[in-house]
């Protein structure tokens, strides 16, 4: 359950995410690869070295996609519909995952725009990126 | 570190692995730290400001994580975030929690011996779930990430993850 100040609060701290999101979908993802290692797995295939092309671009894919559910979070198991069904039948990324990858990108709010990221702002995204991990492993079994 | 601190810190889930080359009993138990996360540590808090960021992040865990409160009903008003930001008492207390960080920085090769009377006080007086180590461990990550901007790169992420890894098993080390 969102309140209307936390609504408000993801949309204009989002509007400010949506020039970057190659540049901190990326940092994010590299923070993740650096601190938790072992989410690289998932990306055998993929040139995770700092600053690749491939995880920009990455980034940039992941990001978008929670940014398409900023405008209408409550209905995020319809926007989300497709990347929920890959994530349950394909990918099989186990759910820890979206909490480590949360928590990076909470890192790269904090250090692109610390003084939007308040306590509350803080509290809006941490509900708000749950909320996507819910329905992204809302298909698991 | 070996197989028993694996186990024993592995419902904490986020210690990373590390190289298990050393053939005695008592440095099996050590944690071993790198010349680079020794440097990330030491260099990032000659430049922290201990009450700023213990204010940051106790704040951040009573707003973000609402159910904390619990611990803190002799505190006065912290029951909305701008109660919580104003008040003194939290502000002395993560001031508090910061200044213990650093003998923790001061004896990385024996945090648990260091925060053993500590993890007493936890458990048996305080009674506060080992959970909440966790967290405070990951708002101070998000409050340093806000002072530190850029400087606060990856790798320096990772060595102090690592570090809020090892206080909270440290903590939790006497719980039973």
């Amino acid at each position: 359950m969102y309140s209307a100040t936390e609504k408000a609060l993801i949309v204009s701290i989002w509007e400010k995410v949506t020039p970057h999101t190659e540049e901190w979908g990326g940092e994010a993802l590299e923070r993740l690869f650096t601190v938790f290692p072992q989410t690289k797995i998932y990306f055998k295939h993929v040139d995770t070295s700092p600053g690749s092309a491939a995880i920009r671009s990455h980034g940039d894919k992941v990001m978008k996609a929670i940014g398409s559910t900023a405008g209408d979070l409550d209905n995020m198991l319809t926007t989300l519909s497709s990347l929920s069904n890959l994530h349950a039948y394909n990918l099989m990324v186990d759910p820890v995952n979206f909490k480590l990858l949360s928590h990076c990108i909470l890192v790269v709010l904090a250090n692109h725009l610390p003084s939007e990221f308040t306590p509350e702002a803080h509290l809006a995204f941490d509900k708000f990126l749950a909320g996507v991990a819910s329905v992204l492993s809302h298909k698991y079994r | 570190m070996g197989m028993a601190e694996v186990m024993d810190t592995s419902i904490f889930g986020l210690l990373p692995q590390l190289p298990n080359d050393q053939p005695t009993n008592q440095t099996l138990t050590m944690v071993h730290w790198t010349d680079e996360e020794r440097q990330a540590i030491t260099s990032i808090w000659a430049e922290v400001n201990v009450e700023e960021a213990g204010h940051q992040a106790l704040t951040r865990v009573l707003v973000v994580y609402p159910w904390t409160q619990r611990y803190f009903s002799t505190f006065g008003n912290v029951s909305n975030a701008t109660a919580i930001a104003g008040n003194h008492m939290v502000r002395a207390h993560g001031k508090r929690v910061v200044v213990a960080l650093g003998d923790a920085i001061k004896n990385l090769d024996n945090v648990k011996a260091t925060y053993a009377k500590l993890s007493e006080l936890h458990s048996e007086k305080l009674h506060v779930d080992p959970e909440n180590f966790r967290l405070l461990g990951e708002t101070l990550i998000i409050s340093l990430a806000a002072q530190f901007g850029a400087a606060f790169t990856p790798d320096i992420q990772a060595a102090w993850q690592k570090l809020m890894a090892v206080v909270t098993a440290a903590l939790s080390k006497q719980y039973y």
